[in-house]
């Protein structure tokens, strides 16, 4: 057999608030993600991508609907087990980055690490890894406040992806970026994507979506296209593109 | 996620607003100072109290005369005091026929066997304040001469540290000996050995035989400046043949006490014609009995001294409870992304709970260096005396403070959902 779904959404909903003023954000969300794949979740504001992606993070629940992370049902799953998730399968990349202020960036990239019980030493070595990774060895000791959005949202990378997670959430990575960063960002997602990474990016800029190799499009809550832009198994379509 | 990370989390959390931590230190430190410092105020008044009576001698009661208070009214062994009531025996209602003052024949008759046999020594005791003493070009005003018999050295517990006591053929022949106290001594002589020279007491010539042991000084008043001469010696030179000031009386031992006093009471009620319901005219100072009620007085301000600052203890504890919630409060968003990351509830718990404990640890033990520095100087004329236990207690309490008051924000940091938490602006 072939390795589990990485995603396994089953007709998930959610409800926000009761009665009258009940928003329904997700109606009904039905997604299959295979691992290795590279996928873009478009919509306009309003159109519970974020939503989507907090339930897909563990972050919050669902109203209704069956989830399986990498093959573990998630809803069954104690406070314990979903902190041990977060560390574990999941790496996230916010819009406003997250970092926490007054700690370095080696600092705020190790920090998943020692949630996650590794050692001090090992937890450098990785760290420090994954600042490189990123384009940031030199800036490992500087702090949020002290590092441009492009570089706070690269060692926010570097933190998502310093546990080796299964799956790697983005949600508008590039939302707060200009340019020259976007295209940064952009570059890495395709590296990771390449050395296959699972990536799930929400956007509501097709030149983001551009880069992934299939497009998932949100309105009101429900999925009204996925297209697949090019196969899982392959690199993703703007790879040469970036590098140049 | 052992705990040693979560110790260093905790101490970059309290780190990252260092003045919000020290007032919070502050109030606590304050608390934790004035626990032991107030305690030890009160422990250091007690046992300066209770040696003031001590040195009134062993197994000892003093009768004085409750009239005019002939002869000089000083306490018997440098303690005069606000507690005289506490132990003695006096009423001041009722008919009283004539008061007679205590003479030598009172002692006289206590020292009979057949009346008291209680009684081990009877010293009767008169005072001259403030005479003037001078040696070659030294001059020393002595606070108190006393006059009285060789027994009184033992009864109110006086011993001789050079020379001798005067014995009782000095009394007899009413000899110019004296006993001087080391304060008499310092003032007089410096680095000479006074004894065997000769000292001017207003005027009258006295040999210095001896000098007493030092005492110390009592708070109320310096208990070595003071003279000890045959009784007939100071009341011809200085007090004359008047009433006594005091009679000294030695119980046979600290189980007698209470009966020697009860037959100085029935031996002096019926020599000054004391009768039924009658106010007497003299009043007997018991050493135990004052030391009881003193004790219990001392313990009474000691526990309130203790609760006023167990008062601050507390409002230091409810300003960590008020930090916390304020820090949890402005760092939830901090929270959500720790949680977010993976951050279980248990190392959110730890560290909220690692930063009160700290914050209340670190100002505790502030809280009990300031308070042993300062038990260090006299405070209002009472050596302070740090009680061990009252350490223990203050800080392992500033503990307990900060777990207890810090364990509602920390569940409450702990408990946020990570998307509420990271929604939270
Ligand atoms: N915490 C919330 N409470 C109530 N309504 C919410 C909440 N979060 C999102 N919504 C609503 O759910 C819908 C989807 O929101 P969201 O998932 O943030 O959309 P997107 O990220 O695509 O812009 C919106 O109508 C929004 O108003
Ligand atoms: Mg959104």
């Amino acid at each position: 057999m072939s390795a589990p779904l990485v995603l396994d959404v089953q007709d998930v909903r959610k409800v926000y608030g009761q009665g009258e003023t009940a928003v329904h954000a997700l109606r009904g969300i039905t997604l299959a993600v295979e691992p290795g794949d590279y996928v873009a979740i478009m919509g306009a504001s309003g159109s519970g991508k974020s939503t989507l992606m907090n339930i897909i993070g563990c972050l919050d629940v669902p109203s209704s609907g069956a989830y399986r992370l990498d093959g573990t049902d998630v809803g069954v799953l104690d406070d314990v087990r979903l902190a041990i998730v977060r560390n574990r399968k999941i790496g996230f990349v916010f819009q406003s980055f997250n970092l926490i202020p007054r700690m370095s960036a080696l600092m705020n990239v190790e920090l998943p690490l020692a949630y996650g019980g590794v050692k001090a030493g090992e937890r450098r070595k990785r760290a420090l890894a994954a600042l490189e990774r990123v384009g940031l060895a030199d800036r490992v000791h500087h702090q949020p406040n002290e590092l441009s959005g492009g570089q706070q949202q690269r060692v926010a990378i570097a933190r998502s992806l310093v546990n080796a997670p299964t799956l790697l959430l983005a949600d508008e990575p590039t939302g707060a970026l200009d340019s020259t960063s976007t295209r940064d960002v952009l570059g890495i997602f395709d590296q990771l994507s390449l050395g296959g990474r699972t990536i799930v990016v929400i956007t509501h800029e097709s030149d983001v979506a551009a880069h992934a190799k299939r497009v998932v499009r949100l309105m009101d809550g429900q999925i009204i296209a996925d297209i697949r832009q090019s196969p899982v198994s392959g690199p993703p379509p703007r790879l040469e593109e970036v590098s140049l | 996620m052992n705990t040693l990370e979560v110790l260093r989390f905790a101490v970059r959390g309290l780190m990252a607003n260092k003045m919000r931590s020290t007032l919070t230190t502050l109030g606590i430190l304050i608390g934790v100072a004035a626990v032991i410092l107030l305690v030890a105020v009160g422990e250091g008044a007690s046992q300066q109290i209770q040696g003031n009576i001590q040195r009134l001698g062993a197994n000892s009661l003093t009768v004085s005369s409750t009239t005019s208070g002939g002869g000089g009214g000083g306490g018997g062994g440098g303690f005069a005091g606000p507690f005289g009531g506490g132990g003695g025996q006096q009423q001041n209602s009722g008919p009283r026929t004539q008061a007679k003052d205590l003479t030598v024949d009172d002692a006289r008759a206590l020292a009979d066997r057949a009346n008291a046999p209680s009684v081990k020594s009877v010293s009767p005791v008169v005072t001259a304040q403030n005479q003037t003493a001078t040696y070659e070009g030294a001059s020393h005003a002595v606070q108190q001469v006393v006059g009285t018999y060789p027994s009184y050295f033992e009864a109110s517990n006086k011993p001789v540290a050079q020379g001798t006591y005067f014995f009782n053929e000095d009394v007899l022949a009413a000899r110019k000996v004296i006993v001087i106290g080391q304060t008499v001594a310092e003032n007089l002589f410096g680095q000479v050995n006074p004894v065997g020279k000769q000292i001017n007491v207003t005027g009258v010539p006295f040999t210095v035989v001896g000098v007493l042991k030092e005492s110390g000084s009592s708070g109320f008043q310096d208990g070595d400046d003071l003279a000890i001469a045959p009784l007939p010696a100071v009341q011809q030179s200085l007090t004359g043949f008047g009433p006594l000031g005091q009679i000294v009386v030695q119980a046979t031992s600290a189980d007698t006490v209470d009966v020697a006093q009860d037959e100085i009471t029935q031996v002096l009620n019926q020599r000054h014609g004391i009768t039924g319901t009658a106010a007497a005219d003299y009043r007997i100072l018991n050493q135990a009995t004052l030391q009881e009620t003193v004790g219990a007085a001392i313990g009474t301000f000691t526990v309130l001294l203790g609760a006023v600052a167990a008062i601050s203890l507390l409002v230091g504890g409810i300003g960590i409870t008020n930090i916390m919630l304020v820090t949890v409060t402005e760092r939830t968003r901090e929270i959500g992304i720790r949680k977010a990351i993976g951050a279980p509830r248990s190392a959110i718990l730890g560290q909220f709970l690692a930063e009160a404990t700290m914050l209340s640890l670190f100002g505790g033990l502030l809280g009990v260096t300031v308070a042993v520095i300062g038990a260090q100087f006299t405070i209002a004329g009472i050596t302070p005396s740090v009680v061990p236990s009252s350490v223990a207690l203050a800080l392992g309490v500033s503990v307990a403070i900060g777990l207890f008051f810090g364990s509602y924000p920390a569940n409450r940091a702990a408990k946020l959902r990570p998307i509420e938490a990271l929604r939270f602006e």
